[in-house]
């Protein structure tokens, strides 16, 4: 978990958590609402996300890195020309689909900027920042609480699994195939009694501690105006993007 | 990871993203209520290692064929384990954690990823297993069955459910059947690995703590003793072949496609009398019904398909209060297991 986050003290980390949250959401929100053919909207949108990146002092690699999740769906929009319906056009030899293009071009672009947003946020805002600032936007205190706890063991109960798995190889158990996979489950069963008993033996250590049901939260700071405004940016100049482009086609 | 379950931004239009939107969050908060009813103040510790379980069994990859590797999706699982409440709520936290913090799913996506990865699965999953554990033996062989047929479906009811959301919300010029033959087929095959797996998980938990399964707090420690197991490999074969016939069936649907001359000449046919008598006030996506040549048909199976889900859904929510009673049995001393 905290190889997420990559230090620094730029402008961008020190913006308050909540501040954060709001400001990627809406900017999501607005590149998500781009309609199929808004090329200048999609550049704006690159445009302040690579701003932020910059001021954030993050670098491409450390970027593309992240991006691997969204692989597949670039995949998958690489196929929609080929797949899809409609007119059809000539690239380079190839017999294309006009609206294919233009959808894989879409679906590629809103892909990219969400998540690329998404890791500007968890590269600037260490975990428990991010989860005080969950708490301040009023998300409910308990399901900010149960994230916090499956991030906080999410490490260690990777480890264990990576564990098990290794001592099973030790013993020269080497799996190719479906069938085989019942020492796995088998210590997956065994990893999730684990689990719970953990679970268990945690919350009587709370009750130890006075835990009352909730957990409390901690030194919150009030974001000022300014942080706000600097949050907000990038999602205002997509959406002056998205207002301003068909009015000027 | 699979394609359309982790959807990123904008991979279904806003009306999709909007509306799943509200129905996950309107699920999720009955789920918080009821989690904190039936755990009190244990749910936060335990949801949370919970949701760290499945999101760690998640990153490991079991072998499928000749070194290609599956994941699991356990929303089915966590239902049965620890009940459909907090199973959903689990699986929720663990789509949430997954969107916010990895990058791995689009935050706009997080309406259709919970209803496709979370509600879906564990709702339906948990509806499935006890109509599954209606006809098999009370013993811990049938529990472990219906565990696994339970999952197994749970994952083409989830992919089932993203076609239908994809009728609604296409951003891509590819039609309904297509995109319905496509996953359905292959989550046809992945259900296999995943119900294989959630059966063994469920028998591995079973073997040393019985308790900690919610969907077997029907049966009495005899009963759990008894039931033969159902052989691994018997259960991959008898998988493959409903795979087989799953998939034959509906490929017949999907590869419906006329050739290319005809196409063009039916498309323009079709535009031209699109105009003329449109569903000028139709709720699907114009991208998802291009190109369906019987438009009745397919929007049919999407009814039925539809239709077969919510249903599910509704039983598994219907359901999911009620308490499993043990049955009577004769007088014995409860011994406690492992």
């Amino acid at each position: 978990m905290h190889h997420l986050h990559v230090p620094g003290d730029s402008p961008v980390h020190r913006l308050a958590p909540e501040a954060k949250l709001v400001g990627l959401a809406l900017y999501v929100s607005t590149v998500a609402l781009a309609p199929r053919r808004s090329v200048a909207v999609f550049i704006v949108a690159a445009v302040a996300l690579a701003v932020v990146a910059g001021l954030a002092r993050l670098g491409p690699r450390t970027m593309v890195v992240r991006l691997v999740p969204v692989a597949p769906f670039l995949a998958f929009a690489l196929l929609v020309p080929f797949v899809a319906g409609g007119e059809r056009t000539e690239v380079l030899g190839l017999r294309l689909s006009v609206e294919g293009l233009w959808a894989a071009g879409t679906i590629g672009a809103k892909a990219l900027l969400g998540a690329s947003a998404a890791i500007v946020l968890t590269a600037t805002t260490p975990i428990p920042a991010i989860l005080r600032g969950l708490a301040v936007l009023r998300v409910p205190a308990v399901l900010v609480s149960i994230l916090a706890f499956t991030v906080r063991y999410l490490d260690l109960l990777a480890d264990q699994l990576g564990r098990m798995r290794d001592a099973m190889t030790a013993r020269a158990h080497d799996p190719r195939w479906l069938w085989q996979a019942r020492p796995i489950a088998s210590s997956a069963g065994a990893l999730f009694v684990r689990s719970y008993e953990r679970g268990e033996r945690v919350h009587l250590a709370m009750l130890a501690r006075g835990f009352t049901g909730a957990v409390p939260v901690l030194d919150i700071r009030r974001a000022a105006r300014t942080e706000w405004a600097a949050a907000l940016a990038p999602a205002l100049a997509v959406s002056a993007a998205l207002v301003v482009m068909p009015v000027l086609r | 990871m699979i394609i359309g379950m982790h959807a990123p931004d904008g991979f279904l239009e806003p009306g999709v993203a909007v509306a799943t939107g509200l129905l996950a969050l309107a699920v999720i908060g009955l789920c918080l209520r009821r989690a904190s009813g039936e755990l009190g103040d244990r749910q936060i510790p335990l949801a949370g290692l919970a949701a760290a379980f499945i999101f760690a069994a998640q990153m490991f990859n079991f072998p499928v064929a000749a070194g290609t590797t599956g994941h699991l999706l356990g929303g089915a699982l966590a239902a049965i384990l620890l009940g459909p409440w907090v199973g959903t709520l689990v699986v929720t936290v663990v789509v949430v954690a997954q969107a916010l913090l990895f990058a791995d799913g689009g935050l706009t996506a997080l309406g259709y990823n919970l209803v496709n990865m979370a509600i879906v699965p564990a709702f339906a999953g948990w509806a499935l297993y006890l109509l599954f554990r209606r006809v098999l033996p009370a013993n811990r062989g049938g529990v472990v069955a219906a565990g696994g047929l339970a999952a197994g479906t749970s994952v083409v009811l989830s992919a089932t459910a993203f076609s239908i959301e994809w009728l609604f919300g296409a951003s891509a010029p590819i039609p309904f059947d297509t995109v319905f033959g496509a996953m359905v087929g292959v989550h046809v095959l992945i259900g296999i690995g995943e119900g294989l797996l959630s059966a063994l998980v469920l028998g591995a938990v079973l073997a040393s703590r019985p308790d900690l399964v919610a969907g077997a707090r029907d049966l009495s420690a005899a009963q759990l003793a008894a039931g033969r197991q159902v052989p691994v490999r018997t259960f991959v074969v008898g998988g493959l072949l409903a795979a087989v016939f799953v998939a034959a069936v509906v490929s017949q649907f999907a590869a419906d496609d006329p050739d290319g001359l005809e196409r063009v000449a039916m498309d323009e046919g079709f535009e031209s009398s699109a105009r003329d008598h449109a569903l000028t006030a139709s709720p699907f996506a114009d991208y998802a019904t291009e190109g369906i040549d019987d438009e009745r048909l397919s929007l049919a199976v999407a009814g039925v398909a539809g239709v077969t889900v919510t249903l599910l859904v509704g039983y598994g929510l219907a359901s999911a209060s009620r308490r499993l009673s043990p049955a009577p049995a004769a007088p014995e001393r409860a011994t406690p297991v492992g």
